[in-house]
């Protein structure tokens, strides 16, 4: 269902069911973003955090809301955001649901690049954060320059193949590097691997909000050749998409979107392959799209952050997003087997 | 979208005018005496290469009549646990990854992408952690109930519709459990930090510090599934024309499917549970065997049976003469594989996946 509403030059493509469902999923993104910022030590109603946020909290509450856990809640927002756009971008170029940033090391790379500093070199957050998204572009370009191919350019599946064979090597690299730390570092590193969202402040939301400004818009520029690029790269290439620079863009900016996210939150699990799986069905689309896929990403990591907080034991929030991601992927699984023979 | 099946049927082995090169049965058969011979070398290498050098000319007394010197100790009590767990955990793994590729029709299948791993790996953290189990033959029974279960999940979740269990469900739902079991994992390990410490060094994925009691113990189980993974390569040649022209010509479908996972499970349970998880062997292997021999399965499944006890063994004798404090064998597995790999990707017509 698509309608195409024409103002002068501009024409714009209006989709009302995914219009809806956008709105709708950063209703529910927005709304867990609240409680998460009401719970802790001191619960704050809903209602407070709101007033808090628009101004007219009291200074009590303003410091807890505002200094304390806004950050949290922001970080956990923007890296789903992120993560998900990331996976809907790789996952359209290599037209395979797999092709995600988690599968194909982009995510491992980032980690070790945080690893690395965290056991070897010692240094501090703002080190972490810059080792962690060097981390990323080396694997992003390793990945890209072994998938390419002077006159094929870099195929879809090649980039997956080659992706997943670089994630099973830095996998292995992550693994040993905790095998030889002490404990207690092996055991903080392991924490950090899992996606945790504990103790985010200002500095990680910051740097991370900085980084989406420049990503996010771009990501939504290159989504219309994104789209052409999934009926195959010659039906692309006839409809006037320069398909390899495009591709190249597009890995750029995916990448970036990862190493933002992985290092202001850690390497959090399944939100990049499930959130543009969970919005294709949402809205019904044939493929895979950044705008839907980054906002339902949001609200996947807000709704675990919220649900970590809450539970009998601390958790970090990747514990929640693996299980109710993983979970939610095989229920819709047994639905669509029930209905049709998939 | 969902483009996991390969988008080109595989060549039933009757017309081969797309395979490549070394199509001639003579040919094939030599390459497999050669492959033969290569894994006694490496078998060979494997009891005589470590830290303390054993003479080959010592290796096969040592191994027959122990004689109670120092290097006959060294082979009987070290090196040849460590080389039979290299041999069974390599012929495991690689006709599990064949046989998996074969079932989902999808290049990028292995043992840790439907959820095999994942389950092993959930029971051993569960087995360590809550039984403060610290003897490997527990962590065995345990990751081998694992992966069976998660393989049982995954192909149930996989094959619920009428449709049964289609390439991309399949891999979707090993996705989807993988996902649940990994994130348990983490969350369990993260609670005890006993638990952690035994689970960051099964981890990697070694075959030392085992005894010959474990591969006594998983042996009947690599056996089984290796002889029903070897009786199913014809059926899985008629699973690779597509569900309708298999079912066409004769073949069961769902018959196979259940067959093939009983054998996966059999084979990587069995071998995760030995030797920890080796993600890397079963990609890998399989995928060069084809580009070797074509995608006929009566070829594949020998080949990879052969071919991966061999990459696994080098893989171990080079962890341990690389690093004064030795690398674990699954890492020298993945830097090993990983290139190789990724070589045969550049090379490959990308157009076959």
């Amino acid at each position: 269902m698509s309608r195409v509403v024409r103002a002068g030059g501009v024409s714009v493509r209006w989709e009302p069911r995914a219009a809806l469902v956008c709105g709708l999923v950063a209703l529910v993104a927005a709304g867990a973003a609240v409680l998460v910022v009401g719970s802790g030590e001191f619960p704050v109603p809903p209602a407070d955090v709101v007033r808090s946020l628009i101004g007219q909290g009291d200074a009590a509450t303003d410091f807890i809301v505002r200094t304390l856990r806004l950050p949290r809640a922001v970080t956990g927002l923007l890296a789903g955001l992120a993560l998900g756009m990331s996976g809907a971008i790789f996952q359209s170029m290599s037209r395979n649901p797999l092709g995600s940033p988690d599968l194909i090391g982009f995510t491992t790379g980032s980690a070790t690049g945080a690893l690395l500093q965290i056991l070897v070199f010692g240094g501090g957050a703002v080190a972490i954060t810059v080792s962690s998204v060097a981390g990323a572009f080396l694997t992003g370009a390793g990945v890209y320059l072994v998938a390419y191919r002077r006159g094929g350019g870099v195929h879809g599946v090649r980039l997956v193949l080659v992706g997943v064979a670089a994630a099973a090597m830095l996998e292995a690299a992550n693994s040993y590097l905790i095998t030889r730390a002490e404990l207690r570092e092996a055991y903080e590193a392991a924490f950090w691997l899992t996606g945790s969202l504990n103790g985010r402040g200002w500095a990680q939301a910051t740097p991370l909000a900085a980084a989406l400004a420049v990503l996010v818009p771009a990501a939504l520029l290159l989504s219309r050749p994104l789209g052409m690029g999934e009926m195959g790269d010659d039906a692309a290439r006839a409809l006037g998409v320069p398909v390899q620079r495009t591709r190249a863009l597009l890995t750029v900016v995916g990448v970036g979107l990862v190493a933002a996210a992985t290092a202001a939150a850690g390497p959090v699990p399944f939100v990049a392959l499930a959130a543009p799986q969970l919005a294709r069905r949402l809205t019904r689309r044939p493929g895979v799209q950044p705008l839907p896929a980054g906002l339902t990403g949001a609200a996947l990591l807000a709704c675990g952050d919220l649900i970590s907080l809450h539970l009998p034991v601390a958790m970090p929030v990747g514990v929640v997003t693996g299980v109710l991601g993983g979970a939610y992927l095989a229920w819709l699984l047994l639905a669509a087997g029930r209905r049709t023979a998939a | 979208m969902l483009s996991l099946a390969r988008r080109t049927p595989r060549t039933p082995p009757a017309e081969e005018a797309a395979a490549p090169p070394a199509r001639r049965p003579a040919g094939r058969w030599a390459g497999l005496g050669a492959l033969a011979v290569l894994l006694l070398l490496a078998a060979a290498a494997s009891l005589a290469v470590g830290a303390e050098h054993v003479p080959l000319g010592k290796v096969a007394p040592a191994v027959l009549a122990p004689d109670g010197s120092r290097d006959a100790l060294i082979v009987h009590e070290l090196r040849l646990p460590r080389t039979l767990l290299g041999i069974g955990a390599g012929v495991a793994l690689g006709l599990a990854g064949a046989v998996m590729q074969a079932l989902t029709r999808n290049p990028l299948a292995e043992p840790g992408l439907l959820g095999v791993n994942g389950g092993a790996a959930l029971a051993v953290v569960i087995v360590i952690g809550a039984l403060r189990a610290d003897d490997v033959l527990v962590y065995v029974w345990a990751a081998f109930i694992g992966a069976a279960g998660a393989a049982v999940l995954v192909h149930t979740i996989g094959a619920r519709g009428r449709g049964g269990a289609s390439p991309a469900r399949l891999v979707l739902a090993g996705a989807a459990v993988n996902a649940v079991f990994s994130a348990l994992t983490a969350g369990l390990m993260l609670l005890s930090p006993r638990a952690f410490n035994g689970f960051r060094f099964w981890q990697v994925g070694t075959l030392a510090g085992r005894d010959t009691a474990v591969f006594v113990r998983v042996l009947p189980f690599i056996a089984a599934g290796t002889v029903l993974a070897l009786l199913l390569a014809r059926p899985l040649n008629a699973l690779g024309l597509g569900d309708e022209a298999g079912r066409a010509l004769g073949a069961h479908p769902g018959r196979t499917r259940g067959l093939g996972a009983l054998a996966v499970v059999l084979l990587c349970g069995s071998a995760t549970a030995a030797v920890g998880p080796i993600t890397f062997l079963g990609l890998a292997v399989p995928y060069a065997v084809r580009a070797l021999v074509g995608p006929d399965q009566r070829w594949v499944l020998p080949y990879s049976m052969l071919l991966a006890p061999v990459v696994l063994l080098a893989a171990d004798i080079a962890g341990r003469v690389a690093a004064p404090g030795e690398l674990q064998t699954g890492i020298v597995t993945a830097f090993l594989g990983a290139p190789l790999f990724m070589l045969i990707v550049r090379r490959g017509r990308t157009r076959e996946l």
